[in-house]
């Protein structure tokens, strides 16, 4: 049996001695005998380090590691500095818990200013939040925090992540609100349709960009019309599209969340992930979570805190803008780590080579007579049509050690790329699809 | 300084090869404009950055860290190699699922024993952290009553000693929030229960031991309670490291629960997360699950059940944490697992016996894994406050415990020394709380000022929330 309590059986009974019990057992008397496990817990007994290695690395070994991956949908495989792996195994950082205690956390509480500005300066926003879970829940807290008494419905594009959607959803079953799905129209946002049913009783409007398909929306013309009927325009991006894409900002968005995981977190089978969130400064103080400010010490001296906290459940109780504590803050870290290591220049080549790359593979698979459904501008990935089934397509390229593109349904696949990928993968790709 | 500022243009990294294939750039109308900020340096430079970051902050490895409620044990290196392994790190959440058998048995142990030691029958592991689990349990609770067409319960009941996210999550599911009194023990008072008690409730949340301590021994009737008046009940699982191996929640009455694999199952805090939150249930509740739950015995598999609330997160939660909780388990196994418990009580009420005769313990009986002072006397007499305690200890590099926490006990300390503290520590602890209380008595000032040896003394909080800067503003901007 393994174990992590230092104090040996004869240390533990002088203890008890000393504090006047004879067995531990008495410090578990005043339970009441009849809700007391009996028998013992029906678990395996427990193992040395060196056989729960051997366990668990056996059960690693079941799963399939892909060398060339072709699938994104919402988790997508980026190159990881080393740096940034190196930063989060520090202990001191790893092991530490919520910066309550300022005057001995102002390493984390700087990482996180310094995360704070990273994001508002990749999005274009005032302010940030120090990241909620993953991009899911930062859709779903966004569209929460748009919510006021006379607005309490938003609208959603359908050609957002199938995941975000599910997640809204359920929090608008949570929080009482009401929620409209924005049809797709040839794989874009169907803006007639949200012109014509945008009403005064509406919050916001949530629109992912680049969309689950790939494709840029006409993020200006839509937040146009949002702005029109009074409600706030919620933008879902990507970040490392933001290396060469327009901010939120500049699209006209007044809240910018996005799934972080691209931005040196390990695919990891889903998580753990981050969400970010920012936002124009009039709406600061409806952000959830954890925000950190700068502020002085009694000498003067720079400092961060936790701020802002009249926000939150620990003071507000049921009142509070969302029930967050815990957020991401390692994840928070990495993708710091990672902005830095990379750099305005690192950011953008990350951009262009997944753009790049990505229609590359497109033009290369409408050779070989798979047709593109992308009719405008889209980014890192893109919806093909095939006569063959796409369960067809995928086991050709699986056999070969190839993760291939998400099957959308019997016959469509969304293909990603990142610059990850070489040209002589996608040409490998496109060699053992012209031959099946 | 701020990693902006020691930036300086044209450093940086080289991390990517050229692009091999023709450049591809957005239209005009896509196309970037702001200028990016991000920090140019070399990789040495970084490197030196967060080692300083690193050394401006406490984690458990860097002392004593009894943070009441927060269960701030040993975070072992074993779990931390195997969540690494790339067999789980190198996995896409969308892979087929003959590729990903290994995660899924990792799921589908995980919830075995979880559910073994809760009492419960199922478990999700979609929700991040405890708060995002107290949300997912209570829309369980809210569409099983929608389900048997049951829409007048709208109430939770909370008690007053609970933490703020309890009565937070009960608001964003859409309940209205009923505080019950505790008693003057501490534990939850039975008749202003069932005066609550009600055909509007639709349940309970609770810990138990409470965020006092203590173990409330009526915990049988509460539940009797609220099932009779046709509500559920909720079991915060904040406080289980204290009775693991000896009392199970679904023994004690609960239908559904959360835990967090961050406190009671060893993974670590990361400074505020990520952390794992899953949601247990009784079988009545199974159906409205979210839709990632592992079946199958030779092939596993996910399905969808029938009635689920739907999801509350991307893909399958936090999976490389519960890697690690799972690892935690199968190393202490059916023994460690009790032993963990009681020596976290063990070593809590040897705390609390060598502090009672000079703190004044809120609940002065046997506690469970953490114990509750209340400093309002020594206040009233020294001007010492909680946080002027708290504050002095971080100059022995010591964390302090919770502060001003539960509110039902004023000026409150509560200490968690958790079962991975050895007695030397927790004696070592006892002499510093007892050096600080006489310092109270005789320099009152000296620890109006602590700490002193921190890279920064006491912070301007007002002065922060009032004029916010949340971020650094760039030259050119």
């Amino acid at each position: 049996m393994g174990s992590y309590v230092p104090n040996t059986a004869e240390e533990r009974q002088a203890m008890l001695n000393e504090i006047g019990f004879q067995t531990i057992d008495e410090l578990f008397a005043h339970i009441p005998s009849d809700v007391k496990i009996k028998e013992g817990l029906r678990i395996p007994e427990g193992m040395s380090e060196l056989e729960v290695r051997r366990k668990i690395g056996k059960i690693a070994g079941k799963n399939r590691v892909f060398e060339t991956i072709f699938r994104g949908a919402g988790a997508y495989r980026h190159y990881i500095p080393s740096i940034v792996k190196s930063v989060i195994a520090k202990e001191d950082l790893l092991t530490a818990y919520t910066p309550y205690q300022a005057e001995i956390s102002q390493g984390i509480l700087q990482s996180i200013f310094e995360y704070q500005t990273m994001i508002c300066d990749l999005t274009g926003m005032d302010a940030s939040n120090a990241s909620v879970y993953d991009g899911a829940s930062a859709a779903a807290e966004s569209i929460v925090m748009c919510r006021d008494r006379k607005r309490r419905k938003a609208f959603i594009s359908a050609a957002a992540a199938p995941y975000v959607l599910a997640a809204v959803k359920t929090y608008c079953f949570g929080n009482e609100m009401e929620l409209e799905i924005i049809p797709e129209k040839d794989g874009l946002t169907d803006l007639e349709y949200l012109k014509a049913h945008i009403d005064k009783e509406t919050a916001c409007v949530y629109v992912q960009h680049p969309n689950y398909y790939g494709n840029l929306e006409d993020a200006r013309a839509i937040g146009e019309a949002v702005h029109e009927a009074g409600a706030k325009f919620i933008m879902g991006v990507n970040p490392i599209s933001l290396g060469i894409l327009k901010t939120p900002r500049e699209y006209g968005a007044d809240v910018a969340v996005g799934e972080g995981q691209p931005l040196g977190l390990s695919l990891g089978f889903g998580g753990p992930y981050l969400g970010f969130m920012a936002c124009v400064g009039s709406m600061t103080r409806k952000l959830p979570g954890r925000i950190v400010g700068q502020t002085t010490d009694h000498n003067g001296k720079t400092g961060y805190v936790l701020t802002l906290q009249a926000r939150e459940q620990h003071i507000r109780r049921e009142k509070a803008s969302s029930n967050i504590c815990s957020n991401q803050a390692l994840c928070a870290l990495a993708v710091g780590v990672y902005l830095a290591a990379m750099g305005n220049e690192g950011l953008r080549n990350a951009a262009i080579q997944c753009t790049s790359k990505a229609h590359y593979l497109a033009e290369q698979l409408e050779k070989i007579g798979f047709t593109v459904e992308n009719k405008g501008e889209f980014f890192h990935e893109f919806v093909t049509v095939h006569d063959r089934s796409a369960e067809s397509v995928l086991k050709a390229l699986e056999e070969q050690g190839i993760l291939g593109g998400y099957p959308l349904d019997d016959r469509r696949i969304l293909w990603c790329c990142t610059e990850m990928n070489t040209k002589e993968e996608m040409d490998q790709v496109v060699r053992i699809l012209k031959e099946v | 300084m701020l990693i902006f500022e020691k930036s300086r243009p044209g450093r940086g990294c080289s991390m990517l090869p050229a692009c091999d294939v023709e450049v591809k750039l957005p239209g005009e109308r896509d196309k970037r404009e702001r200028l990016l900020h991000l920090p140019e340096l070399s990789e040495g430079e970084l490197s030196r950055h967060y080692t300083e970051i690193a050394s401006k902050s406490h984690g458990v490895n860097d002392g004593f860290y009894p943070l009441g409620s927060c269960t701030m044990k040993y975070n072992p290196k074993v779990n931390e190699d195997m969540a690494a392994l790339p067999g789980f790190t190198e996995i896409h959440p969308l892979q087929p699922e003959h590729t990903v058998q290994g995660c899924m048995e990792v799921l589908k142990l995980l919830e075995e024993y979880l559910c073994e030691i809760t009492g419960m029958d199922h478990m999700t592991f979609q929700p991040a952290a405890g708060a995002h689990g107290e949300f997912t349990g209570l829309l369980l609770i809210k569409k099983y009553h929608e389900s048997r067409g049951d829409k007048k319960r709208r109430k939770i009941i909370v008690p007053d000693s609970a933490h703020g996210t309890n009565p937070a999550s009960a608001a964003m599911a859409g309940f209205a929030v009923v505080s019950v009194p505790s008693g003057p023990d501490g534990c939850v008072d039975l008749e202003k229960l069932r005066e609550e008690a009600g055909e509007d409730v639709a349940g309970l949340m609770l810990t138990n031991p409470n965020t006092v301590g203590l173990f409330d021994k009526n915990i049988l009737e509460i539940t009797d309670i609220i099932h009779d008046c046709g509500g559920l009940c909720y079991y915060d699982g904040a406080n289980l490291n204290a009775v693991m191996g000896t009392v199970r929640p679904g023994d004690m009455g609960f239908d559904v629960i959360h835990l967090n694999l961050h406190k009671t199952f060893s993974t670590p805090h990361g400074g505020g997360g990520p952390g794992s939150g899953p949601v247990g249930c009784k079988e009545m509740l199974a159906n409205f699950l979210p839709s990632v739950l592992v079946t199958g015995e030779e092939t596993l598999a996910f399905t969808k059940p029938g009635q689920s609330i739907g999801e509350v997160k991307s893909f399958y939660g936090n999976f490389l944490v519960a890697v690690k909780a799972l690892t935690y388990i199968l190393t202490l196994g059916r023994e460690g697992i009790p032993e963990a418990s009681q020596n976290a009580v063990l070593n809590a009420n040897y705390m609390m016996h060598k502090l009672k005769d000079l703190y004044t313990m809120a609940y002065d009986e046997v506690c469970m894994h953490e114990f509750v002072m209340s400093l309002s006397g020594l206040k009233k007499a020294t001007g010492i406050s909680a946080m002027d305690i708290a504050k002095g200890l971080l100059d022995h590099d010591i964390h302090p415990p919770t502060m001003y926490f539960p509110l039902i006990v004023e000026e409150a300390l509560m200490v968690e020394p958790t079962e991975t503290e050895s007695r030397e520590t927790l004696d070592e602890a006892v002499q510093v709380f007892r050096e600080l209380y006489k310092l109270a008595e005789t320099d009152a000032e000296s620890l109006h000022n602590a700490p002193v040896s921190t890279p920064v003394t006491r912070l301007d909080e007002v002065g922060a929330a009032r004029h916010p800067v949340l971020r650094y503003v760039f030259e050119e901007e």
